[in-house]
């Protein structure tokens, strides 16, 4: 049993009528059990098969989270394929945009297949260049399940351990040429680790409301409970975001143990659930709320636990969690044996000196959320600018080693070669270690994220340039936090000529649309500037952070 | 009456949802499938309508097919309220 597909056979074999996945769509539940799991997955293989898609080629499924997008990807493992999930086309986003995201995502890896609903087949092969790797455009529709006795051979049964079994994405154009390539043996030495350390089992039942494309919702909330035969309850983000308290109902019906969520995801259920909506609802039986994919504020845990210790929420059931796809999923865990450590640190020194001293009274001090120890089999090091390693307390890169890490960015050696620094990853994550455990400060790539999702800020800015009267090249995109929702905002800063204000607003108007429309970010703030506001490197570049210290400084002055 | 709910409403989505008071919102300008209104701030827009005016929209409603302008949202508001003595 050491490859995904086998141990997927080996659940249907002892375990048929096992519920594996509980979905819950619009009002309706449908169960899954592992029988109609796999044999769904056999209906996937066989319509790759026929269609001369060949083990160790990549297939990129573009569906909705729902049934088609678990036994494709699955079916695709059993053919020996490598599933790659690309994050949905939504009603807001523009068709000529999504064309060149998929576009550049074809480019880069190469895909022999995809799979897509009929309604979508012309968006996808208007995407397609002319000479490209893609022989086959599959329709959900018309791939039916297979029952078992009449499977087709499983060539993805024959993979060896060290062959890569997925890609994972982040989203934009930058985001889709950079897929995180993982083996068969990484994503199992993952789960076998971070299973024994959360104390995972087939008891457990996991409520999920993230999406499949991104590592924590693609490991915790969907690879790792089908695989160790715990249920899943699995709804669409797209349905969460309009009706957050339906995750709380799915947890109290199901008696669910265990829960992942962005920090974002504490404060927008802690603020945007009514009363009559909760009536009834009994959360006692999560033994885990897991804080993880971007910094982690004890306010947001603190306002959480306030809003649903009523309902039955145990203080003990809030954990945290550091996790990259790098490394399949969990570099560190807290908050499971005991309470999640917080360490309260000096607010000036953390800053200025880049160290994190207890606090002993004066000044202003900061909690700080731990991110609990390194999972067993992860080693962590901070390291400073030269790439040295860091005593306790001091704050620098954080880099990682363990027996799960990315076998590379599939089809880019340059960027993997980047990362790694003597077999080490370099995360691009600032923080420090105290007494064990990991702390995250902040960040040294420049990166956004937004309610967990990871949005590159060159993405923004290209979109951003292309507004009527913004100098192209002059835009800067980057995140604030913001206390009230629990997550960073994207800000961008543009410099135009025109002085008049009603312009301005226009170009800002049209900033916001071509960003949204461009890359399903919606802009909170846009700021317009007059020419030369933007600081620049010695090399002419941007300074994405010096431009976003100028723009809090003056924010704070108004 | 009508005025003053779709008034109220754009002071609303200006102030608070796109952090922008001055902005000023046409009635037909779309809100939802433009991407200005994000997923995130559709939960508040409800809320709100719910608080200030006491109707209630119901989460699958939020949605551009259900509304996906100020004047929609407005006759929405308008159709749900208790008609007037």
């Amino acid at each position: 049993m050491n490859t995904l597909p086998q141990i997927l056979l080996r659940s249907f074999q002892e375990a048929p009528q096992r519920i594996a996945v509980h979905l819950l769509e619009d009002q309706a539940e449908i169960p899954v059990s592992f029988r109609r799991l796999v044999d769904g997955a056999a209906g996937y293989a066989g319509a790759l098969a026929a269609a001369g898609i060949r083990p160790g080629e990549v297939v990129v499924l573009i569906l909705q989270p729902g049934e088609a997008l678990i036994a494709s990807f699955f079916g695709a493992m059993l053919q020996g394929a490598i599933p790659s999930i690309m994050p949905f086309l939504t009603e807001k986003l523009s068709p000529e945009h999504y064309r060149k995201s998929l576009a550049a995502l074809i480019e880069i890896t190469r895909p022999a297949a995809i799979v897509t609903y009929p309604e979508f087949e012309g968006e996808v092969r208007a995407a397609i260049p002319g000479n490209s790797s893609v022989r086959a455009i599959l329709l959900s529709e018309g791939i039916a399940p297979i029952p078992s006795g009449h499977w087709p051979e499983f060539p993805g049964l024959a993979r060896a351990p060290q062959e890569i079994c997925l890609l994972q994405h982040s989203s934009g154009t930058t985001g889709l040429q950079k897929g995180v390539a993982l083996s068969h043996e990484a994503v199992l030495n993952q789960l076998g680790c971070y299973a024994g350390v959360i104390g995972m089992t087939p008891a457990d039942t996991v409520v999920s409301w993230l999406p499949l494309y991104h590592d924590m919702g693609l490991i915790a909330g969907f690879i790792m409970p089908i695989l160790l035969r715990s249920t899943l309850v699995l709804m669409s983000p797209f349905e969460w975001v309009r009706a957050p308290w339906r995750l709380l109902r799915a947890a109290s019906d199901h008696r669910g143990t265990l829960t992942w969520l962005p920090n974002f995801a504490y404060n927008f259920c802690a603020s945007k659930i009514r009363d009559r909506d909760l009536e009834g609802v009994d959360l006692s039986s999560l033994r885990a709320v897991i804080n993880c994919s971007e910094p982690m504020r004890f306010s947001s845990h603190m306002a959480f636990l306030e809003r649903f210790r009523p309902y039955g929420l145990r203080p003990e059931s809030l954990a945290t969690c550091y996790a990259m796809a790098e490394n399949v999923f969990a570099v560190s865990q807290g908050g499971i044996e005991a309470p999640v450590t917080v360490d309260e640190v000096e607010a000036r020194s953390l800053v200025v000196d880049r160290l994190a001293r207890p606090a002993n009274g004066d000044g202003d001090i900061i909690p700080m959320l731990s991110a609990g120890r390194p999972i067993p089999n992860t080693r962590v090091r901070i390291l400073d600018d030269q790439r040295r390693e860091l005593p306790e307390r001091h704050i620098g890169e954080i880099a990682i080693h363990s027996d799960c890490m990315l076998a590379g960015y599939f089809n880019r050696d340059d960027l993997t070669a980047k990362a790694f620094h003597e077999g080490w990853y370099l995360t691009g994550d600032l923080g420090y270690l105290a007494g064990g455990e990991v702390y995250i400060t902040g960040r040294k790539k420049d990166l956004i994220i937004v309610g967990g999702k990871n949005i590159y800020p060159q993405d923004l800015e290209e979109l951003a340039g292309q507004a009527r009267g913004v100098h192209a090249g002059r835009v800067v995109a980057f995140g604030v936090f913001n206390d009230q929702t629990g997550t960073e905002d994207a800000v961008v800063v543009a410099e135009a000529d025109e002085a008049d204000e009603a312009a301005r607003h226009q170009i800002a108007d049209e900033i916001r649309e071509r960003v949204t429309r461009g890359s399903d970010v919606a802009l909170r703030y846009v700021k317009i500037v007059g020419p030369h506001w933007l600081l620049k490197t010695s090399s002419g570049k941007i300074a994405r952070s010096a431009n976003r210290q100028k723009y809090l400084a003056e924010q704070a002055r108004q | 009456m009508s005025d003053d709910i779709t008034a109220s409403l754009g002071r609303y989505i200006a102030a608070e949802i796109l952090k922008d008071p001055a902005r000023q919102l046409a009635v037909d300008e779309p809100l939802i499938s433009s991407g200005l209104v994000d997923s995130f701030s559709l939960v508040d827009l409800a809320l709100h309508v719910e608080s200030a005016f006491g109707v209630r929209i119901d989460d699958t409603e939020l949605t551009a097919q259900v509304f996906d302008s100020l004047g929609e949202l407005a006759s929405l508001v308008r159709s749900r309220l208790p008609a007037a003595s």
